[in-house]
């Protein structure tokens, strides 16, 4: 079992603490909240409690913005088939090339429906070219989408910036911000965001549990109709352990922002600091200025991804890659290549994503056991001999595509 | 994670000649930098008799394009070179005890060094004949290009054409809507549309077509009676109980029946029907036969 887990933008460690508050939902209070009896007489209050505590961390102003759902990809499908429901003539979307697949697939499948999606180019270090985006916004498009921040880099866009943009162009926008919650301050009666997208397994809640905000008079279409739950707008019966974790891991996220933004940060960092003073032909990619806190992504290069984290797992070390062996597709991961790293680059690059519950001394230990394992790759590689990349790599390994 | 063998894992965390060999004289370099998976396969050949008398190999790729890039060269050392062209990428996975279908690429990367590198001690010009798209169909790993191409070159117009041509989508069935992709793309470029409702063409390719039903449910017993005593092994057995066009319905005795494994079970009596008939068929437990067909209603 890896006994350093450094792949928190993936999933995380559902708080014990939050695990304590859930236990009594399951076998004391069990009742559905929406019946009369005492089963469930403590149930909607408890939901209250939870609702108010994602309020607080988002610094929403009326509970009635929160919505329930089952994960961020339901947030996300929800909010942007409700804006073309909503306005059946607006025919464009408007999104990021780095987005999450929750995001890009759905759009790609709305093109087949005659949709003309724009999908924003990044630069080398994954921003966006905001002169752009206000050339495309107008009166066609439905709703603009853009995470808050990249779960691969950590890069963070400026969404709310954006949203003001969109909605003095009269245009809806929607930010995934899976990645930021919990991470970075955010204050949405402050800003223009209209839609955003909260999953609970990214901030220690259990997994199969999000958040839909939803901007009040913002027009809205529910993707599923049934029982009046959520106010009619997201019907189901409500996952009601799950969502009273989420309450806590809220709170407790909310208490934690600044230890996240301090030391948390300063774990990142000295990881960061300590591989790329060891490890020759290796780079940070993304924005290093202006990222998450707890996200370093590093390519090593060429070395494959997977064969890394294969070795990092027999030290005890999880953490994640973007080469397309370990996704089972034949690209490199599409944040890479969108930010135009080089092929033997985008395919070693590595993911280390902390949380609160890591430690320095878990960095050293990680810093310790990188160094060897990418020697130990290299020597593997066509493009790698006496301990430096072979002079004009390109030309000296040239293998016939197959 | 991928559920690599043992041996995959063996050969990936202690690879078998890893690096150039000296006084090479024969390189084979395949793979593609942008799918992230390449190989350099260098050769010592005896020029005597021609025998490969060292293979290293530099290797590009995932845990398992090393381990395969390992394998090969420990396979193929020793033997002379025609020899070692009758290995093939199915002989490396089978070396390595299996590789998950994702994978197999890799094996079929190894092979192609292999036949590169003697092109090359041979001085003949190798060319590779596959072309590798996204995977399509997990079961059975078919990838996009291979069903493109055999939409194509047959006319294929349907979702179960495509099953009969490829075995592609013959399995869990999840990958049809990506068939009906493809077969949408591919009809569209002959300005025809794709008709889900349309029925499919008469297999062209069974080799069972020259065998009367008799010889074919008679060839059928045969194979089920060549893997009844492994399932007796275990305590089961099966029984035949229809055959309807391609799909074979039977019945799972003793042990066989409600075992967890069952299922993988009757996908491995599918394989090997499959193989021995030559052409894709289907075996359905007689549980889910049509009520219409069934002896009892």
């Amino acid at each position: 079992m890896a006994d350093v887990y450094l792949d928190n933008n993936a999933t995380t460690m559902v708080d014990p603490e939050i695990v304590a508050e859930m236990l009594p939902f399951f076998t004391e209070q069990y009742g559905n909240p929406s019946s009369m009896h005492s089963f469930g007489n403590k149930v909607g209050h408890a939901l209250k409690k939870a609702r108010k505590q994602i309020q607080d961390l988002l610094g929403v102003e009326h509970d009635s913005e929160i919505i329930f759902t089952s994960c961020g990809t339901e947030s996300n499908s929800t909010a942007l088939l409700s804006a073309i429901k909503a306005q059946p003539d607006r025919k464009e979307i408007i999104t990021t090339s780095v987005e999450h697949p929750a995001i890009l697939n759905v759009c790609e499948y709305l093109e087949k429906d005659g949709y003309k999606v724009h999908y924003m180019e990044v630069d080398s270090k994954g921003n966006l070219d905001l002169e752009i985006y206000k050339s495309l916004l107008s009166d066609k498009v439905a709703i603009v989408s853009v995470m808050w921040a990249n779960n691969e880099t950590g890069t963070i866009f400026p969404v709310e910036e954006m949203a003001e943009l969109a909605n003095a162009a009269g245009v809806m926008f929607h930010t995934d911000a899976v990645q930021a919650v919990g991470k970075i301050p955010i204050n949405l009666k402050d800003t223009r965001i209209d839609f955003l997208s909260l999953s609970g397994h990214k901030l220690h809640a259990p997994k199969g549990v999000g958040v839909l905000y939803l901007r009040r008079g913002t027009r809205f279409r529910p993707l599923l109709r049934g029982g009046h739950q959520e106010r009619g707008r997201r019907a189901g019966t409500e996952n009601v352990t799950s969502i009273i974790g989420l309450g806590k891991a809220c709170e407790l996220a909310l208490a934690h922002i600044e230890y996240e933004n301090t030391v948390v940060k300063a774990m990142r960092d000295r990881l960061e600091e300590g591989i790329l003073e060891i490890v020759p032909s290796a780079f940070v990619t993304g924005n290093p200025d202006k990222r998450l806190p707890n996200t370093a992504n590093i390519a090593f290069e060429y070395i494959e991804g997977e064969g890394i984290l294969l070795l990092l797992n027999k030290e005890g070390i999880a953490a994640s890659s973007g080469s397309a062996c370990t996704s089972g597709s034949l690209d490199p991961s599409h944040v890479m290549k969108a930010m135009g790293i080089p092929y033997t680059a985008a395919h070693g690059t590595i993911r280390f994503s902390f949380s609160r519950y890591n430690t320095m001394e878990e960095v050293e230990k990680v810093i310790a056991a990188v160094p060897p394992i990418m020697e130990k790759l290299r020597k593997l590689s066509p493009y790698w001999a006496n301990g430096a990349p072979v002079e004009d790599p390109e030309k000296a390994f040239a293998p016939t595509y197959a | 994670m991928w559920d690599y063998s043992e041996t995959v894992k063996e050969h990936f965390f202690n690879p078998k000649n890893a690096g150039a060999v000296t006084e090479a004289n024969a390189t084979g370099e395949v793979g593609s930098i942008s799918c992230g998976d390449a190989l350099r396969l260098t050769l010592k050949v005896d020029p005597e008799n021609e025998t490969i008398l060292d293979a290293g190999f530099q290797t590009f790729g995932c845990g398992s394009a090393i381990a395969s890039s390992s394998a090969l060269t420990e396979i193929i050392k020793g033997k002379t070179l025609d020899d070692a062209l009758k290995v093939t990428n199915q002989d490396i996975a089978d070396y390595l005890e299996g590789l998950p279908p994702e994978k197999m690429h890799c094996s079929v990367m190894g092979r192609e060094a292999l036949q590169a590198a003697i092109a090359d001690y041979r001085g003949e010009e190798w060319k590779d004949d596959h072309e590798e798209g996204a995977l399509i169909c997990k079961c059975f790993a078919i990838d996009a290009v291979m069903i493109e191409d055999t939409i194509r070159a047959n006319n294929l117009r349907t979702v179960e054409d495509v099953t009969n041509y490829t075995k592609a989508g013959g399995g869990c069935a999840s990958c049809h809507e990506g068939i009906e992709e493809i077969l949408t793309m591919v009809l569209e470029e002959n300005g025809e549309k794709f008709n889900p409702s349309e029925a499919p063409a008469e297999p062209a390719v069974a080799a069972s077509g020259s065998m009367t039903s008799l010889q074919r449910i008679k060839r059928i017993e045969m194979v089920l009676e060549s893997l009844r005593p492994q399932l007796k092994a275990d305590g089961g057995d099966v029984e035949l109980v229809e055959v309807i066009g391609n799909t074979i319905y039977v019945n799972m005795i003793g042990a066989c029946s409600g075992c967890q494994l069952a299922a993988a079970t009757l996908g491995g009596i599918q394989q090997r029907l499959i193989e021995d008939l030559g052409e894709f068929i289907k075996v359905i437990p007689a549980t889910q036969m049509p009520a219409t067909i069934s002896a009892g209603g």
